[in-house]
Parts: structure tokens; C-alpha cells; sequence
């Protein structure tokens, strides 16, 4: 499974990196070179066997639906690039 | 006497005897800060005036007659990846360069009611991702045993300070073995708990399922001591979990008597330098000279825990990520003009190439067409992983192994190949992927230069890996050693 320039640039417009042409090259010799190590996975036996996404039992954990402080909207705006009233501000998202 | 560099607890003993005040701790340490930080680069953020003012308020407390905990007035370090409020945290980070977090980490919260003294952010590799802090944006810790090599990472300048008296204790995080690598490679000790155990409430996300919060200190008591302070359920973090705590101090007992200790022979296998075989297998024998038992094992899956891990962890780093998308804070490209470009722009500007890395590794894993030949995969190897532990466990109290295949490399040295780098946590990636609890200490030197052990328990047993840590601690005397200034 080797990755080409393309597949890299198709995973880069996912993750939303734009990534230089230097970037491009390395990062698709540096993949290709983890995903050998990714194949010897491929050798052992896991049929039948569960997938573990959580070391523990983790189970939905529900609170009562009450009104609990939380931040107040100058804390939460606090760190916006920009800012306008309570709103966090940025370019034009819907073409209208 | 040189206040900074004595324990938490012999400092706790010597404030509630009123011998000295919490203000000349903090000061001492403060001293010693501005006197080496200019070569260790421990620190990203230090915070002096609000250390010393924290300080005082905790005198005046003791003063009017308050039972204090043990952590009160003691200065402590905190990894610049937990929330501090009204104080910089940037995961030493260009993307949070500017970052300051409305909130406290959940631990952080803790050890203010608790009078604890926070004195700075310590520097980290970006985002808790790499070996050997080299990966932050800002600049390389420096290991004070050695100054032209690395104190290891991710929580490479937490170790720095408490190794280099710069700080009393520290708190750092492991993800793969983030804290007990540096922790062995400079000389300290250093817990990762059990997950659940600590609250992730506050600390920035990396891998969420493997993340855990825990202590960096100059001996076994100190790291017993902070892992009490900070364990326990949190309701703003649902993975930590309703157990209770127990009394971890009062577990330190100089006792190994019938311990059943399995040593698996894959971590001491080829890559493993001599130098740290002889010195984890003589610490064996000095445990069995004391009663324990030890006994050989073979544990194969554990060979698989490298590709295991560098699936899951960026999996969900690709995830965790995803925020940093200069709408609510941190860096917003300059020259961006529509939405895309001020996202991935910012992105590209504001993560390091091993971030990016990451994130690209994680995101190709999780789509079409691939999840299910890696994450996937990755998720039933670690399901087999936790299955052999489990296996082990049945038999043995605690397993025995070294923490790092060497002892600390020099800075440049492994930054060329992707791979060579993470060899140094081949032995700690697999207790993330299980999720149990694990110790680091110091157990002998090579060349002047600290090599540690690592004594991994059972889920929520960190009391026995505290006392078999303590009892080795109380019987060598690794513990007393300072790298020379």
C-alpha cells in the first residue's frame, strides 16, 4: 500500500492542512515509511476478537438537566482573533 | 540548606514545625529558576508574583491555626498542556502561542484549594507528541545531567525542574509514555496511573483514551503524596471513574515479602542497551534478596504495541485536533481572506511537522476504505494487548521492566528517521494501550547518566507498584542523587 502525492493531498484537504509542496513530498515519504510498520499488524490473527476503543467500562454518564454556572460570554470570547458583541467573527462562510 | 532541594514531604514536616515559611520555599526555587532556567529551558511561563502571593496567603492560614494538606505551600510545576487560568497555556504550541484559558484543569483546581504553590508552565514536546521535547515550538529542554541531551518527552521540562531542583514537584501527562520515559531519563520518578484514576478535565486533549494525568518527583513518597492530591472522580470529565481513592501514602510500606514480580522477556529483548538490563535484572535480584519472587515470562503481543499505538493515538489526535481552527482562539493566519484558507492556512502556519505528521497518519487511518485495515485492526490487537496483561495479572502482583532502551540521547541525535525515535517507548506505549497503572524510578546509572525501571500493576493497584517502588527506593540509595550544577 504505498501512498502517492494525490492520496496525500486528498487526506490534507480531510484534516484541513494547507500543506506546502516541500510539506507534500515529505509527508508522503514519511507515511509511506510508518505505514510498512502498519503492515506487520496485518499478520496477526484477530478474528473473532473484540475491538477495545476504552481500557475501562465506559458508560453514557447522565446528569440532571438543571442549569449549572458555566462561562460567562466575555470569558468564552476572551481569546477570539476577533470579536463583535458575542459573537466570534469570521470571513463570510454562505454565499448568499 | 538549599530549601529547593528538598521533598514535599520533608518540606511539609518542616512548614507544619514552622522551621521555615512557604514564602522561602517558593523564593528558593524561584532563585534557583532564575540562576539555571537560562540552560535547562525547563520553563515556557513562570509565574512569580502569583506563586509568591499564593505562598503567603498560605502562611497566613498556617499562621491562624488551619489544618493544611500536605501539599500546601510546596511549589509545583505544571505541564503546559493543563488549563491554568488567567495564565498562558500554549502546549508549546505556535497555534495557542497566545492562549489563555478562562478555566482550570480540574487538577489545577485541586491543588490551589489544596495551598499548592504553581510556579510556571513547563515546556513539552507540541501537543504531547514526541520523545524528547525537541518537538516544541519554542525551544529544547536541556537534561540537567547532561546538557547536551535530551530530558525526553513529551513532559520533558517537568522532569527537567524537578531533576534540577527547579521545582519541588511537577505534574506532567502520559499518553504513551510521556511521563516515565523523562522521568527515567532524568533521574526522577514519575507515575502514570491508572486511567480513570485522574480527571482529564483542563488537560489539553491528545489521545483521549489513553491520556492520563500524574506526578513527577525526587522520590516514591513525593509521587504518592501529589497522586493523592489530584486523583478522584470528576464530574466534568465522564471517563474518570467512581473508585475510590485510596490512602497511597499509607500503602508505603519497606515490604516485598511473597511479591510475585513477572519480567517479560520482550522488553529486555535485542535494542535494549546492556547497561540497562544489567541494571533493571540487579534491581530484580536486590527485590528478591528481599522476599519477592520473580519470574520470566513471555508476553509476544507486546511486540505489536509500537504500530498498535502510532494508529490509535494519532486516530484520535486527528480527532482532538480538529478544534484548533482559529474561529475562538489561538493563531488565525494572517492572510487568509476566505473560511478554507483561514482554516487550513492556520493550521498549516500554527502545527509542527511531527503534529502535522500525526494528524495526517490519524486522518488517512479513519477514512473509507482504510479504517477498517488499520484502526480497526489496531483496536483488536489492543484488545489482545490488554487480554495478555490481563493473563499475566492472574499469576504476578507487578511486571518488571526497563522504562527505556537506553539512557538519554543527545539533542539532534534522532530527529532524522520517524521510527528510530519512537523505539524509546516501546516499553511504555503498551501499559497506555491497557490502561493500567505504572511507576518509573531511578534504578542505576551508565556513563553519569540515570536509568530507570518501570513496575506496571494492575487497574487501580497503584498501591502495591507504589510500595514495590518504595521498598527498592528504601533499600538503594538512586533517590539521593542530584545531577551536578
Amino acid at each position: 500500500m504505498k501512498l502517492t502525492k494525490s492520496d496525500v493531498e486528498n487526506v490534507a484537504l480531510l484534516a484541513r492542512l494547507e500543506l506546502t509542496e516541500g510539506e507534500k513530498e515529505r509527508l508522503t515519504e514519511r507515511l509511506n515509511q510508518l505505514l510498512v510498520h502498519f503492515e506487520e499488524l496485518q499478520q496477526l490473527d484477530t478474528s473473532g476478537v473484540e475491538p477495545t476503543s476504552h481500557s475501562i467500562p465506559v458508560h453514557n454518564v447522565f446528569r440532571n438537566d438543571a442549569v449549572l454556572p458555566s462561562l460567562t460570554p466575555d470569558e468564552a470570547l476572551s481569546n477570539a482573533p476577533e470579536r463583535s458583541d458575542d459573537y466570534f467573527v469570521v470571513p463570510q462562510v454562505v454565499d448568499i | 540548606m538549599d530549601l529547593n532541594k528538598l521533598t514535599a514531604h520533608e518540606l511539609s514536616k518542616k512548614l507544619r514545625d514552622r522551621e521555615v515559611s512557604s514564602v522561602e520555599i517558593t523564593q528558593a526555587v524561584l532563585n534557583r529558576i532564575d540562576s539555571i532556567d537560562g540552560k535547562v529551558r525547563a520553563y515556557i511561563t513562570t509565574t512569580p508574583e502569583q506563586a509568591i502571593k499564593t505562598a503567603q496567603n498560605v502562611d497566613e492560614r498556617r499562621g491562624r491555626g488551619e489544618e493544611l494538606s500536605p501539599m500546601a505551600g510546596i511549589p509545583i510545576a505544571i505541564k503546559d498542556n493543563m488549563c491554568t487560568k488567567g495564565t498562558l497555556t500554549t502546549c508549546a504550541s505556535k497555534i495557542l502561542h497566545n492562549f489563555v484559558p478562562p478555566y482550570d484543569a480540574t487538577v489545577v483546581k485541586r491543588l490551589n484549594a489544596q495551598g499548592a504553590v504553581i510556579v510556571g508552565k513547563t515546556n513539552m514536546d507540541e501537543f504531547a507528541m514526541g520523545s524528547s521535547t525537541e518537538n516544541s515550538a519554542f525551544f529544547p529542554t536541556h537534561n540537567p545531567w547532561d546538557l547536551d541531551r535530551v530530558p525526553g518527552g513529551s513532559s520533558g521540562g517537568s522532569a527537567a525542574a524537578v531533576a534540577a531542583d527547579e521545582s519541588i514537584v511537577a505534574l506532567g501527562s502520559d499518553t504513551g509514555g510521556s511521563i516515565r520515559q523523562p522521568a527515567s531519563y532524568c533521574g526522577v520518578v514519575g507515575v502514570k496511573p491508572t486511567y480513570g484514576r485522574v480527571s482529564r478535565y483542563g488537560l489539553v486533549a491528545f489521545a483521549s483514551s489513553l491520556d492520563q494525568i500524574g506526578p513527577l518527583t525526587k522520590d516514591v513518597t513525593d509521587s504518592a503524596l501529589l497522586l493523592q492530591a489530584i486523583s478522584g472522580k470528576d464530574p466534568s470529565d465522564s471517563t474518570s471513574v467512581d473508585v475510590p481513592v485510596p490512602d497511597f501514602v499509607g500503602a508505603l510500606r519497606n515490604d516485598v515479602r511473597g511479591l510475585k514480580i513477572g519480567i517479560p522477556k520482550e522488553f529486555f529483548a535485542q535494542g535494549v542497551k546492556p547497561e540497562v538490563c544489567e541494571a533493571v535484572l540487579a534491581a530484580l535480584d536486590l527485590l528478591r534478596g528481599l522476599g519477592a519472587e520473580c519470574k520470566e515470562i513471555s508476553m509476544p503481543i507486546m511486540e505489536h504495541g509500537l504500530p498498535t499505538y502510532y494508529i490509535i493515538a494519532p486516530s484520535e489526535a486527528s480527532s482532538n485536533l480538529a478544534r484548533y481552527d482559529a474561529v475562538r482562539y489561538g493563531l488565525r493566519s494572517k492572510t487568509s481572506t476566505d473560511v478554507m484558507t483561514m482554516l487550513s492556512r492556520t493550521r498549516d502556519e500554527g502545527f509542527g511537522d511531527e503534529v502535522k505528521q500525526r494528524i495526517m497518519i490519524g486522518t488517512y487511518a479513519l477514512s473509507a476504505g482504510y479504517y477498517d485495515a488499520y484502526y480497526l485492526k489496531a483496536q483488536q490487537v489492543r484488545t489482545l494487548i490488554r487480554q495478555a496483561y490481563d493473563e499475566a495479572f492472574q499469576e504476578f502482583d507487578v511486571i518488571i521492566s526497563p522504562t527505556c532502551p537506553s539512557p538519554a540521547f543527545g539533542i539532534g541525535e534522532k530527529t532524522d528517521d520517524p521510527f528510530e525515535m519512537k523505539l524509546a517507548d516501546v516499553c511504555t506505549i503498551p501499559v497506555n494501550l491497557a490502561g493500567i497503572p505504572a511507576i518509573a524510578l531511578p534504578c542505576g546509572f551508565h556513563q553519569g547518566l540515570p536509568i530507570g525501571m518501570q513496575i506496571t500493576g494492575k487497574a487501580f493497584d497503584e498501591e502495591t507498584i507504589l510500595r514495590t517502588a518504595y521498598t527498592f527506593e528504601q533499600n538503594t540509595d538512586y533517590h539521593t542523587r542530584r545531577a551536578n550544577f
